[in-house]
């Protein structure tokens, strides 16, 4: 009985895994081909040798390695900051006392619910005001800091950080970011990680507001580069998924990478609802 | 004890002198200091915004022409005659029920199996996990294109030859288009659901278990009774985050069926609606009342769905 039982938990652990990494798999079979195999009856399964050809090709098509590092700026820049200044807040509504926190806190959560298409048309506005269109800037500093990492980090601390240790510290004059950076900071390391995860991710994938405002070839992130590949005519698969593959490489390992501290971040601090 | 009164006590005196040396006037100072940035850059590219497409939505502007002040035509048009626009609200919901619910449900399972002690390589189906999540939507709206296809997609072959039925044209079909699209969703946020829920299944102390089993309560018992309700917190925050994700899906329609949402609208949910309003139709005041109309649908939404969730939270 035992047996059958963790049988029937590998064989369905592995179709859930199977089903989950097959379309990842076969992006590398289309991008490994011609976009001719693709479209054929009976569909190929297995890996062509094209590969190297079709990702030279992306190569000449689009500055493929300028929109990558582009896009590692951007996803950098805006992961640290997000850190640093979720972090800050988290900690100040968490355990600094000050006036209105609780309804400051409360407005926050509430602003989630927010579509971040609401304000599309004005922010494009803005931003041309600015003379930020074709800019990084334009990409970057609206994400500076996000409201849902300072919900997700301030559940943390009030889980993880004691109020005992924040006494103390304070009695040894530790001023307030001392405390912060000294007894907080330390603490929350594993939320930090997932939260920088996920936020990296997010960024790197990114397709909507980069693609509103950022026009030109060389200011562009690697998402709205590879969406160039579209020819209105022929659309080339097979290339456009030889350069998403190997744009999807290094988020992949970073994952990887990250994974132990991405689940212990989770688990610890365990948002409350 | 003694100590903390002494402090109080001195920091009281200081409190006479010197206002701003005390704890509190600290706190204050940091405190709002610390959570400027956020309400600084939200001010300015959230509030801002949002407040200032409420004040276009009362005019007719196309971005080349003047704006013409029309009070609340734009409104009316979009209630009473715009197909379309209910259409995507429509679309929406249908979509967000047919991707969540199976989507919530498989993370449980997953989770489960992955959180049970006998299973080994626990790391690398993790990982396999995760893979959906970091791969870009442009890539999985093309993989998944080409799984659908009609011609020469891959799971009409495999119906084909398994079981001779005929080739489906799911991208054309209304309830075919949305199904592969929540397909698209689910494959997309199962496995990041799943993880999450594994956490919240290893936060739970191991001792309530072996208590239960003590007790003997069987297996299906235990999950009812200690398992749910222990990650209940877990699961009103996915259901919470993907209802959100949900009113908002846009990226990935987009990338199916382009901005029209497919040739009968099959896929045109409510924010691409307003995309293709106002970005290939450049019609401004019209996209700013479809935005704020949404906003409140999501609102009322939103607000009916703490209700719920707070019916079922009091009926255990």
């Amino acid at each position: 009985m035992k047996a059958i039982g963790r049988i029937a938990l590998y064989v369905s652990i592995t179709i859930f895994f199977l089903l989950s990494i097959f379309p990842f798999y076969w992006m590398f079979v289309i991008g490994s081909r011609t976009t001719a195999d693709t479209n054929r009856f009976p569909p190929a399964l297995a890996p062509g040798g094209l590969y190297i050809e079709n990702i030279t090709k992306v190569f000449n098509e689009i500055p493929f390695f300028l929109a990558l590092w582009n896009t590692i700026m951007v996803a950098s820049l805006v992961t640290a900051s997000t850190l640093f200044f979720g972090s800050l807040a988290a900690f100040a509504f968490s355990k600094l006392k000050f006036r209105g926190s609780s309804w400051l806190f409360g407005f926050i959560v509430a602003t989630l619910m927010i579509p971040g298409q609401l304000g599309l048309v004005p922010t494009y506005i803005i931003m041309s005001n600015l003379g930020w269109i074709n800019d990084l800037k334009a990409v970057i500093v609206p994400g500076l800091v996000g409201a849902f990492g300072i919900f997700w980090l301030k559940q943390y601390i009030d889980s993880t950080v004691h109020n005992e240790l924040i006494e103390s510290a304070r009695m040894d004059g530790c001023t307030n970011f001392q405390t912060y950076s000294r007894i907080a900071l330390p603490t929350i390391r594993p939320a930090l990680a997932s939260l920088g995860i996920l936020t990296f991710m997010g960024v790197w994938n990114d397709f909507l507001w980069p693609s509103v405002v950022l026009k030109d070839a060389e200011i562009q992130t690697i998402q709205i580069a590879l969406r160039n590949l579209n020819r209105v005519y022929y659309r080339d698969n097979a290339m456009i998924m030889a350069g998403t593959f190997l744009a999807t490489l290094p988020l992949l390992a970073a994952a990887i990478a990250f994974s132990k501290q991405f689940i212990a971040g989770l688990t610890q601090g365990a948002v409350k609802g | 004890m003694s100590l903390k009164t002494d402090a109080t006590l001195a920091s009281s005196t200081v409190e006479r002198r010197k206002p701003w040396r005390t704890q509190s006037f600290k706190d204050h100072l940091s405190g709002y200091l610390y959570i400027s940035p956020f309400f600084l850059i939200f001010g300015v590219f959230t509030v801002f915004p949002v407040l200032w497409s409420g004040y276009i939505s009362f005019f007719s502007w196309n971005i080349l022409g003047d704006k013409e002040f029309i009070g609340l035509q734009n409104y009316v048009w979009l209630i009473t005659d715009d197909p379309r626009f209910w259409k995507s609200v429509g679309n929406t919901f249908s979509i967000w029920i047919l991707s969540t619910v199976p989507q919530l449900f498989f993370a449980l399972v997953i989770a489960n199996i992955l959180n049970s002690n006998v299973l080994k390589f626990k790391q690398f189906f993790r990982v396999g996990l995760f893979v959906p999540n970091v791969t870009s939507l442009v890539a999985v709206a093309i993989v998944f294109t080409s799984i659908f296809g009609y011609n020469y997609g891959l799971l009409n072959y495999a119906l084909n030859s398994l079981f001779g039925l005929e080739n489906t044209d799911w991208g054309a079909s209304y309830y075919g288009a949305q199904l592969v699209l929540s397909i698209m969703v689910m494959w997309r946020w199962t496995g990041y659901n799943a993880i999450i829920y594994l956490a919240a299944l290893q936060s739970i102390p191991g001792d309530l278990y072996e208590a239960a089993t003590i007790d003997g309560a069987s297996k299906t018992q235990q999950f009812f009774h200690i398992t749910i309700p222990m990650i209940r917190p877990m699961i009103l925050f996915t259901v919470v985050m993907s209802t959100i994700g949900g009113m908002q899906l846009f990226v990935e329609p987009l990338l199916y069926q382009g901005a029209q949402g497919g040739s009968q609208g099959q896929v045109l949910t409510m924010v691409l609606y307003l995309y293709d309003t106002a970005f290939t139709k450049n019609s401004f005041g019209y996209a700013s009342a479809i935005a704020w109309l949404m906003f409140l649908i999501i609102i009322a939404f939103s607000f009916f769905n703490m209700y719920l969730t707070r019916k079922i939270q009091s009926a255990n």
